[in-house]
């Protein structure tokens, strides 16, 4: 019987027959940590007994969740994480560096066929370039730095193949917000996802990381893709090392393989409070919104911001609307400045803050009051996320949250497009 | 599993399904210190208020489906555990949140246990799997992989990896 994409990777991590169900010890390529799990982990590094990290190469820290700091406490942490980075010799990326899911990417930490566990839940971004990329908690991390290994339970593998082409005005988020729609929060609980199909191959390497980001919505460990010749450009233009491509073979073994004719999607959002509950952006159409956001890592990359300048060039968002844009790293911030991207939302109106997570997870940057609604391109929309339980969040693509703060309610980006 | 420790008793706190770890620690506090009993003070705050004044040591959480969903953040298992949770039984958990309580040293069972209301009596036995109420109703989980049983037993990955100087299994079938 064939093997999935996951069960090769694990097997040539492990030297084991890695068959979903298995359990595993397999050797790590690379291990990140950010600011919102790594003050932990560096606590339980030093209780497990830890002196020195095994592979201080393999790893990098990564100061973006709270960046710069909102408070003494935060900075306190931060300042811890400085010290251990120091100690040990591993690389740290400090305030304004950017979001961790786009530099391990970006700064060519990841190849195809790697394994890699960050201490973050999206880890599994990294899937898009044919990694198996999994999220852990502080204590996974600290071991990892401690081993160098991790423990795997070897997932069983759904697959999802995308047939079709996405049709104008439609971005890789519309299409991520579907499948989460149709798998459900918990649908692929346990499980790796394979993504493939000629949607996705259609798509740039950074819309399939849009794709990969959003595996943990519907459960998942990891959401994995082959390499093409589109993924080994992007890769060597970053990384010195081999990548080592992995394959699902034709008869491996699938849990369920869902397909869809993704031709005919329209745009779509998230409604609140939940990730899963998501109708086209038409269904909502005039719905009042007081804060826009652009970033974070599902989509704060050049072509996001991109997209919603073409909405935004030479016009002024709603009155009573904010936009707040926030690059997912310091390199996007600067190629968005170069090509005059930056300039056109900020004379927009757009509020332009660190390279990092930004508003996304509650802590800073933008919470919203209570009762007001927002419009995000983030990848979570839970009760309290944006740090105020009694406002609503609403998630959609970056043409379609431009679109939205141009109106001030949310709006189908097709109606605004330039073309 | 040493057997005494396999066996957990206490009163129940019932939560539904998709209980994130926001609901279980908002991230405003998160980030505002490591002190977990700190912490531990705002468990369940956005979704059960009360939870906090009616915790008592050793009492178990049952939930539903996909507990624990959401961030990575393993604050949501310490802050259990420091809010005197004993063990959480629920439907099915979310990947992280499970390896988190494993690794923390948080006993987790998968079984969907209905018809409980807070307050009501609830004994788990971890290494058979077997879990009963007060009124005699019974259900069968899986019993826990051997190496989740051993980290368990040990007290979680930090004692674990202490007592082995690293995992201490080689993979494979783990028994
Ligand atoms: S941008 Fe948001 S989802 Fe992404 S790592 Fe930061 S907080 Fe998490």
């Amino acid at each position: 019987m064939g093997r999935t994409i996951a069960e090769k990777i694990l097997a040539n991590h492990s030297g084991q027959p890695a068959r979903a169900g298995d359990i595993v010890l397999a050797d790590l390529d690379f291990i990140m940590g950010q600011d919102g799990t790594s003050p932990l982990a560096i606590d339980v590094f030093r209780q497990m007994g830890g002196v020195k990290v095994a592979e201080p190469s393999k790893a990098a820290l990564v100061i973006d969740h709270n960046a710069p700091s909102p408070s003494e406490g935060v900075s306190a942490l931060h300042d811890m994480m400085r010290g251990f980075s120091r100690e040990m010799g591993v690389q740290i990326y400090d305030v304004g560096e950017g979001v961790c899911h786009q530099l391990v990417p970006e700064q060519g930490y990841v190849v195809p066929g790697d394994l890699v566990i960050g201490a973050d839940s999206h880890t599994c971004t990294y899937g898009a370039l044919n990694a198996f990329a999994t999220g852990v908690g502080s204590t996974d991390l600290a071991a990892a730095l401690y081993s160098g290994k991790m423990w795997f339970r070897v997932p069983p593998t759904m697959r999802v193949l995308c047939h079709g082409a996405l049709a104008k005005g439609v971005t890789a988020k519309d299409l991520v917000l579907f499948l989460v729609g149709q798998i459900g929060a918990d649908g692929a609980t346990y499980m790796a996802l394979e993504f493939a199909g000629e949607a996705i191959s259609q798509l740039s390497v950074d819309a399939r990381l849009t794709i990969a980001n959003m595996a943990v919505e519907m459960g998942a460990k990891a959401g994995l893709m082959e390499a093409d010749e589109k993924t080994l450009a992007w890769v060597a233009g970053r990384s010195a090392r081999q990548p080592q491509p992995v394959q699902a073979d034709a008869d491996a073994e699938y849990e369920k393989v869902l397909e869809f004719d993704v031709s005919d999607l329209p745009p779509y959002v998230a409604v609140p409070h939940r990730v899963d509950t998501v109708v086209p952006v038409s269904a909502v159409e005039g719905k009042r919104i007081q804060q826009a956001v652009i970033g974070t890592c599902t989509n704060g990359r050049l072509e996001d911001l991109q997209q919603a300048a073409r909405i935004l060039a030479g016009k002024r968002i709603a009155e009573g609307v904010r936009l707040i844009v926030a690059p997912a790293s310091r390199q996007i911030l600067l190629d968005a400045i170069a090509d005059g991207t930056i300039g056109q939302l900020v004379a927009a109106g757009a509020a332009l803050v660190t390279p990092g997570c930004g508003p996304c997870v509650g802590t800073h940057n933008g919470i919203p009051a209570d009762g007001e609604t927002v419009i995000s391109t983030a990848n979570r929309n839970f009760k309290g996320r944006m740090g105020n339980n009694k406002a609503k969040i609403y998630l959609g693509s970056a043409a379609t949250v431009a679109a939205s703060a141009l109106s001030g309610m949310i709006t189908d980006p097709r109606r605004v497009a330039d073309e | 599993m040493n057997k005494e420790r396999a066996k957990l008793h206490g009163r129940v706190h019932v939560f539904g399904d998709d209980i994130n770890t926001d609901y279980i620690i908002a991230g405003k506090y998160k980030f505002k210190t490591n002190d977990m009993r700190e912490l531990a003070r705002h468990a369940f705050e956005d979704i059960d208020p009360e939870f906090i004044a009616r915790v008592q040591p050793g009492d178990i959480v049952v939930a539903g489906n996909n507990f624990g969903c959401g961030s990575s953040r393993e604050q949501a298992p310490l802050v259990l555990l420091h809010a005197g949770i004993s063990a959480v039984v629920a439907t099915s958990f979310a990947r992280i949140f499970f390896r988190n309580a494993i690794n923390t040293g948080l006993p987790v069972l998968q079984c969907p246990v209905e018809g409980l209301q807070n307050g009501d009596q609830l004994s788990v036995d971890l290494a058979t799997g077997e879990i009963m109420a007060g009124d005699g109703r019974k259900w069968q989980a899986n019993p826990l992989p051997p190496v989740m049983l051993q980290i368990l037993q040990n007290g979680g990955l930090v004692p674990h990896i202490k007592k082995h100087g690293g995992f201490g299994f080689e993979g494979g079938a783990a028994d």
